[in-house]
């Protein structure tokens, strides 16, 4: 079911939507970037539907809301454990095509690597629902159509929303109770597809097989000299999920505290120590290595899927400027080298 | 703190209730007893209930200081489980330091895969391991050596001098019901057992069948590569052959990400791995 709303209406809706539900958005922060005079679009609980930024791509990606950055597991207190409270209140979602797709991902490991599901995980995920923001043109770095993540799944939103050059939005509404309610401020009734891009920009080819003998291959080499570690890449992903347990307290002697989990970086230093001093990935090549094996092979060779889902954000904040398709290519490159090689010798 | 709630926990009501249906939550067991070995490594006999195998692992926790992944090196089958734990980080320091006899640790698990002992009852087996990687298969070999045929299996021990021994009462047991060859790294002068890598003792087992005896191996990374090449030479074939992994391990439930090695997680599908498996899992 399909509907047009003017701007009002639309706000008027949403704010009717806001009356039962927490509404968890792009939000452009003015001034709020890395650097001096820079904005940022991060996530945040917003009221209404000017708040919202249906222009950016977001930097950071909706999954802090599944996956906090930091989440609090159960409180200690001398010789008594306690679990924080679940939050009831219902959640919508505003996210794009790929990250509906990400969220998938989330999902996969979350509550299907493993006989158990994730207890805090599937708690939260219970109260979230979801609104598509349709993707009328490609956003900077983005490769969603490479990777097949830029139509969203089906039955993965309960209503979408696009704005046409004259200001109305553009309802698509799945979801029983979502149509009901945009049909009461729409103008008009008329199916409409979501937007979405056909094919961006930047194109990625995944390789098929990754052999050993890339492993150690010197096309990593370039990283150890580049990256220096500080993990933004894994922190805006909406396909990460790493997380390191950390132990606070609150009084001197160590009896009251609480222990958390944090969001974990498989780039930063620490990610893989062992007590005693063992450490499986020193450079940042080859940490660089393992993620980009994750996201476009070794997930796949798990769940049957690519991991990455090209939205590109890992690339637009390298403060290294490492672009992460340009990563996939050259892997590719190396793949294919390594296969054509010995033809390209004999005739050397 | 408004965000508390659900019923408190009393560490001291002991392991059945406090599991619910929240993985997270540890509960307390009861510290039975403490062997010391060296110093630096005790085994920590602890109340638990519970199914488990050797060379699983449990987490092992101390508000304050954190968890930490530890393998079950004996199982007393619905009593008791011993963790051997090395003196080197947080939690083991604390653990060290502060906690005796009767007093409870919390812990969750168990986790992992761990050695399914049937499948090493019959016929020949040998098992390399080295320094704290004889706790995993502390209870294979336990198994073995009172099983339906210890006379085939072949336990080669390492550990870097003679005062870094561990399970002194177990060698000393085992040495009369399977054969079990016990070395050092180094040794000062006048040692009178055998000094040398555990690979030096590869070569000379006595098999029968190399092409149908079985191996587990556990050690250090580089110990590991070199007894399972100096088996493979003696004529093993790569799927008889079983090694177990250590990685961080933050979560033991497939989710923190930690131990992942390519498509495998070591505390999902090992940490025990069969060579074939293993032979690909590149850091």
């Amino acid at each position: 079911m399909g509907f047009v709303l003017s701007a009002d209406g639309f706000g008027r809706a949403l704010a009717e939507l806001g009356q039962t539900h927490r509404i968890w958005a792009p939000v452009l922060k003015r001034g709020e970037g890395r650097f001096t005079d820079t904005d940022v679009v991060r996530y945040d609980f917003v009221e209404s539907a000017d708040q919202i930024d249906f222009q950016d791509r977001s930097d950071y990606s909706f999954k802090e809301l599944l996956t906090p950055l930091s989440q609090t597991l159960f409180y200690y207190a001398e010789d008594q454990v306690m679990v924080p409270k679940d939050d009831p209140a219902e959640v919508i979602a505003f996210v794009r095509a790929c990250d509906l797709c990400g969220l998938r991902r989330l999902d996969q490991m979350y509550q299907h690597n493993g006989a158990r599901s994730d207890w805090y995980y599937d708690r939260i995920r219970s109260h979230v629902h979801f609104a598509l923001m349709g993707c009328g043109h490609s956003f900077e770095d983005c490769f969603c159509a490479s990777m097949g993540s830029n139509v969203a799944p089906e039955g993965s939103y309960d209503f979408s929303v696009d704005i046409d050059e004259d200001g109305n939005v553009l309802v698509d509404a799945p979801d029983e109770e979502s149509a009901k309610l945009f049909a009461r401020f729409a103008s008009q009734e008329r199916d409409v597809e979501p937007a979405h891009v056909d094919s961006n920009p930047t194109q990625v080819t995944v390789p098929d097989e990754v052999p050993n003998e890339l492993y150690r291959a010197p096309l990593w080499d370039e990283y150890t000299t580049r990256c220096i570690e500080c993990g933004r890449c894994n922190f805006v992903c909406p396909t990460c999920t790493c997380y390191t347990m950390q132990d606070v307290f609150y009084t001197d002697n160590g009896r009251a505290g609480e222990r958390r989990r944090v969001a974990a970086s498989c780039m930063v230093d620490g990610y893989t120590n062992v007590a005693g001093g063992g450490e499986y990935r020193r450079t940042a090549g080859e940490r660089m290595r393992f993620k980009v094996l994750h996201k476009v092979y070794d997930f796949r060779r798990r769940f049957g899927y690519d991991m990455c889902v090209g939205c590109g954000r890992c690339t637009t904040v390298c403060p290294e400027y490492i672009n992460f398709a340009a990563a996939i290519n050259h892997l590719n490159d190396a793949v294919v080298a390594l296969q054509q090689g010995p033809k390209e010798d004999s005739h050397e | 703190m408004s965000n508390q709630q659900v019923a408190p926990i009393r560490m001291s009501d002991g392991p059945a209730p406090v599991w619910q249906d929240n993985p997270y939550v540890p509960w307390p067991a009861k510290i039975l007893k403490i062997v010391s070995h060296t110093e630096r490594e005790h085994t920590f006999r602890l109340e638990f209930k519970g199914d488990v195998r050797p060379g699983q692992f449990f987490e092992v926790s101390i508000p304050k200081y954190g968890e930490a992944p530890i393998s079950v090196s004996g199982v007393v089958p619905g009593s008791s489980i011993d963790l051997t734990i090395r003196n080197v980080g947080r939690v083991t320091g604390e653990l060290f330091a502060n906690y005796g006899e009767g007093d409870s640790v919390l812990l969750r698990g168990p986790y992992g895969n761990g050695f399914d002992v049937s499948v090493f009852q019959r016929g020949e087996v040998v098992v390399v391991a080295g320094g704290t990687g004889v706790s995993p298969v502390r209870g294979v070999v336990e198994a073995l050596s009172t099983g339906e045929d210890p006379s085939h299996k072949h336990v080669i021990v390492g550990f870097r001098s003679p005062d870094n021994l561990l399970f002194r009462d177990d060698l000393a047991n085992w040495a009369d019901r399977v054969d079990l060859t016990v070395t050092v790294d180094g040794a000062p002068d006048g040692y009178q057992g055998n000094v040398g890598l555990v690979t030096k003792y590869i070569p000379d087992l006595p098999l029968d069948d190399p092409s149908t005896a079985q191996a587990i191996v556990v050690g250090p990374p580089p110990m590991m590569r070199f007894s399972v090449k100096g088996l493979l030479e003696l004529g093993l074939q790569p799927q008889n052959i079983w090694v177990s992994q250590e990685r961080k391990m933050c979560c033991g439930m497939g989710k923190c990400g930690h131990c992942r090695i390519g498509k495998s997680y070591v505390c999902l599908d090992g940490p025990v791995f069969n060579y074939t498996e293993s032979k690909d899992l590149l850091d």
